[in-house]
């Protein structure tokens, strides 16, 4: 075959392509096509437990972790008038800087009660540096059903160690033997 | 002052450590030896201003000769001994991770919302001699936590090593055995008297020195961690014993306040009211300065209010009377000593926000004001004997308390009560009744006497040797004659400073007399300004200076930081700031003079500024800003403001300047006043006397806004001795009846004389200025109940 002059040549190229299945994602449009894997770090959760205490202790050592100096945590006392969380310390502030923060999951990793993770949300862009820093009531879970916006006491008969075992199931519902 | 210093040749033994040959002073413990050569064995009940105990095991090596590993803080060297450490021995290895696992198992993990969390020996001891994996499979001892031995103290039993650092501590530097290790084995805690709680004026310690967060504070719980904080070493600002300290901050705001190491003077302890009295520097602030307009204080700018106050000072001049209170640094002090004599021409001046009498006026220019350092804390510890006249130390000056606790020093104070803090000391009461004690000197014993005789022997003077005609000049007279040591213990933290910046009346700075022509033109070269511009005779002072104020005598006040309540009549103190003309009040926080005053100015609080107390010794003890972004000024700032508005400029108002013109004046080397020489008073009228002193923990305004330290004061109670309560029935409570009214207090048998009554100076429930109308040394009325 003779030689097609080059410019044809190139266009063949694009010509060809207009039969090949697309690769482009369309984005936002088509987002809900094409989720993030299941485990790509996006922005953070503040958990519960079952009854809807905050499973954060405020310890910090997420904040001690963080390579980016993004989280900023004050603890503070539970009172039996005031509970936020099982045992003695809940995290009374939290934030999150998502300016700073690198997304690296090291403070998921610090966490000792679990109490953050991170989920798969993405859409974090701003368009001012303020509405970056998540406070706490920004990160913290939904109350899924049968959870109790804190706060309010722990689970009748129950410690703050069957909470750690994860007897808890719900309001009331304790499973397995409790600990006296 | 005789100095004991003989060249003592200290005997020293060989040993070898880890193949390591070293000479040690003999009776060197291995684990101090181990350190010369920079090997660390971990510890946790180890610590070198405690005995040793080996109560955690922690610190096990193998010593040659020895059949089992030995612990090395209670292993005395001994000359040609041998010794391995983890460094070189298995054993000793093996040993220590043994007893790390021992002391891992019932520990819980806790860390996370634990204070110690991240400054804790035993997580830091657990990684670097730890095994890492835990062989333990059962389950933790649990005890309920956590439980407070004191409204302050915290204890959590889980977390304890039994270390006994803190009962230790308790029994032998504080005195205060009120801790101790309970029960046995596995069950072994520490615990109180049921009915008796940790309420020791040293109990902070305890938390500090805990290796575990066994002990944790109230105050401090659950507010940070260490990587948050940043420390700043600063100086105490509470009393005039000058500890250092360490202040954390986060954020702007203080969380916590250390002892910080100072061999010299507070060694590694403070006291409760340094540690925790700090909440007062973040709440209620004056923000703006404030002028008076139409009879209301307004928010006012600098420059109206710098303006405002220069014009009615100059316009008062030299019929200005200046009160510092005695917490002033001694840069600001001196800023006001030089304000008032160059800038307005007064001498009006004192520093002294308590019970004052011209003989001590008189005392502090002769024997106190710019002396060299005699009398320090070694030679407290060093005397054979120690005199206190008018001063209890646990409560006026506590780390006095614990050196002369720790020399076990033969100690006899001249009072009227045997008070807990002498108890601890092993002292001696030489009964004297409340304001009577310069006829107790006079008549002294001959055996106190020839004590005071003693080479190294030292008379210790409290503040309230002012309440007392006579005892300033006869500790003096009584120093003089048998030549032991005399130092005057003042309570607040600036007096001994701003005396020697020459804040008092006929004093320039440096201890000068204000009459002599060398001092007077020392001074007035340093400042630039004119010798005749000094005040010429010396001002007002103490009572004297508010009488006048209060019958029109001075036409303007400046105050600083004085509390009216403080002063032996409150109510003339509030009238001569009624009656003065114009008053400008220099304040952090709003006072009954800020109230009353025609100008406040917002000042620094120690925090915001840098500055140098100088103890009761006459250390200078320096001390940077913590908040170095802060915007307020020091008083001394300023006074420079007022006085460049005034149109005076008098050399430097700035810290920096102010050391330098302090260090070239220096002390004044030249003839000084002469000591007083008033007799001693028979005591006038029937009935109690009142003994009476302010208590550690009381109602000052440095201490608001700290409620766990507050509980743990010793409640207000009046005092008085068995044979007396039998006489009025021994009834719950008494009524004391003073001048001015009466309180209704818990009736207490005490160590106390026959006819003497002690009633808190200024407690929460009570205030003998305030509410009695009544003096130390008064005849007051004591009945049995009354309207609690």
């Amino acid at each position: 075959m003779a030689e097609l002059p080059q410019a044809v040549r190139g266009f063949w190229v694009t010509f060809a392509t207009m039969f090949k299945k697309v690769v482009t994602e369309q984005y936002p449009e088509d987002s809900h096509k094409y989720p993030t894997q299941p485990r790509f770090h996006g922005r953070h959760q503040l958990n519960r437990w079952a009854d809807g205490l905050e499973k954060c202790v405020g310890c910090e050592l997420c904040a001690w972790a963080c390579p980016a100096d993004a989280i900023l945590v004050e603890g503070a006392s539970n009172t039996d008038e005031e509970r936020f969380s099982p045992g003695e310390r809940y995290g009374r502030v939290y934030q999150i800087n998502y300016a700073r923060c690198i997304f690296c999951g090291l403070c998921i990793e610090a966490c000792p009660t679990r109490a953050l993770t991170m989920t798969n949300a993405f859409e974090l862009a701003e368009d001012n540096r303020a509405s970056l820093i998540y406070e706490k009531q920004d990160l913290l879970a939904p109350l899924l059903a049968g959870m109790q916006l804190p706060p309010h006491d722990m689970v009748p008969g129950t410690t703050e160690q069957d909470y750690y075992a994860n007897r808890v199931k719900g309001p009331a519902a304790v499973e397995g033997e409790v600990q006296s | 002052m005789t100095e004991n210093t003989t060249t003592e040749i200290v005997p020293t033994v060989s040993v070898t450590i880890d193949g390591v040959a070293l000479q040690v002073p003999k009776g060197t413990l291995a684990i101090r030896a181990a350190e010369m050569i920079g090997v660390e064995i971990p510890r946790f009940c180890d610590h070198p201003l405690l005995e040793p105990v080996a109560a955690c095991r922690a610190c096990l090596i193998e010593v040659e000769g020895m059949p089992k590993p030995q612990p090395a803080c209670a292993q005395v060297v001994g000359e040609g001994m041998t010794i391995r450490t983890q460094q070189s021995s298995e054993v000793a290895k093996d040993a220590q991770e043994g007893v790390m696992e021992f002391l891992l198992i019932n520990h819980p993990l806790d860390c996370p919302v634990c204070d110690k969390g991240g400054e804790c020996p035993l997580q830091n001891q657990a990684m670097s001699a730890g095994r890492g994996e835990s062989r333990f499979e059962g389950e933790k001892r649990t005890f309920d936590k956590p439980i407070n031995v004191s409204a302050q103290i915290l204890l959590d039993r889980e977390r304890c090593v039994s270390c006994a650092r803190c009962t230790r501590f308790a029994d032998q530097i504080a005195g205060d055995p009120m801790i101790e290790l309970l029960e046995r084995g596995a069950q072994q805690q520490v615990g109180t008297a049921s009915d008796e709680p940790f309420d020791s004026y040293f109990s902070g310690n305890t938390v500090q020195i805990c290796p575990v967060g066994a002990l944790t504070s109230a105050a401090y719980r659950f507010r940070s961690r260490p990587f948050d904080l940043v420390s700043v070493p600063t100086t105490c600002e509470h009393c005039a014993s000058g500890c250092s300290l360490r202040t954390d901050y986060r954020r702007g705001v203080v969380t916590r306040r250390l002892a910080w190491d100072s061999p010299e003077v507070n060694e590694e302890w403070n006291c409760d009211k340094g540690r925790f009295a700090f909440a007062y520097l973040a709440e209620g602030r004056i923000t703006t300065p404030l002028v008076r307009e139409d009879g209301e204080l307004r928010p006012a700018s600098w420059p109206e209010a710098i303006d405002v106050a220069a014009r009615g000072l100059a316009a008062a001049g030299s019929r200005t009377g200046v009160l510092t209170g005695g917490r002033l640094t001694q840069e600001d002090a001196y800023g006001y000593a030089k304000f008032a004599r160059a800038v307005l021409g007064t001498d009006s001046i004192d520093f002294r926000a308590r019970a004052t009498s011209p003989e001590e006026t008189q005392f502090l220019r002769a024997a106190v004001a710019g002396a060299p350092i005699g009398v320090t804390y070694t030679a407290l510890e060093q005397a054979p004997f120690v005199l206190l006249v008018g001063f209890e130390p646990e409560d006026e000056s506590p780390i006095v308390f614990l050196r002369l606790r720790k020399a076990r020093t033969r100690v006899v104070s001249v009072g009227a009560v045997a008070t807990r803090g002498l108890d601890k000391m092993g002292g001696e009461l030489l009964a004297a009744l409340p304001g009577q004690e310069a006829a107790a000197l006079r008549d002294l014993p001959a055996d106190i006497r020839a004590a005071l005789e003693q080479p190294g022997a030292v008379i210790l003077a409290g503040e309230r040797i002012a309440a007392s005609a006579g005892a300033p000049s006869a500790v003096s007279t009584l120093a003089a004659s048998t030549g032991a040591a005399l130092a005057w213990v003042p309570r607040r933290a600036g007096e001994r400073g701003a005396l020697d910046a020459g804040a008092l009346a006929g004093l320039l700075p440096g201890g000068r007399p204000l009459i002599d022509a060398q001092a007077r033109a020392q001074v007035a070269a340093i400042w630039g300004i004119d010798t005749a511009a000094l005040p010429g005779l010396p001002g007002l002072s103490g009572d004297d200076l508010l009488t006048s104020a209060s019958r029109v005598g001075l036409s303007a006040l400046l105050v600083a930081g004085v509390d009216p309540v403080d002063l032996p009549d409150p109510a003339l103190a509030l009238r001569a700031v009624d009656t003065a003309a114009f008053v400008v009040a220099l304040d952090h926080h709003h006072s009954a003079v800020t109230e009353r005053a025609d100008v406040v100015l917002p000042v620094a609080l120690v925090t915001e500024k840098s500055g140098t107390f100088l103890d009761w010794e006459g250390r200078p003890r320096p001390f940077g800003q913590v908040f170095k972004d802060a915007l307020t000024m020091s008083d001394a700032t300023v006074l420079g403001m007022i006085a460049s508005a005034i149109g005076t400029s008098a050399g430097a108002w700035d810290v920096n300047g102010i050391r330098r013109e302090l260090t070239a004046l220096g002390p004044w080397q030249g003839a000084r006043a002469v000591v007083p020489g008033v007799q001693p008073q028979a005591a006038a009228g029937a009935g109690f006397r009142l003994a009476s002193w302010r208590e550690l923990l009381d109602a000052g305004v440095l201490q608001e806004g700290e409620p766990f330290l507050a509980a743990t004061a010793r409640p207000s109670a009046a005092i008085v001795s068995a044979a007396a309560a039998a006489r009025l029935g021994s009834p719950a409570t008494v009524t004391v009846t003073g001048p001015a009214g009466s309180v209704t207090l818990p009736l207490e048998v005490g160590a106390v004389l026959d006819d003497v009554v002690f009633v808190p100076m200024h407690s929460s429930e009570c205030s003998i200025y305030r509410d009695l109308g009544a003096r130390i040394g008064t005849a007051v009325d004591v009945t049995a109940g009354g309207a609690a």
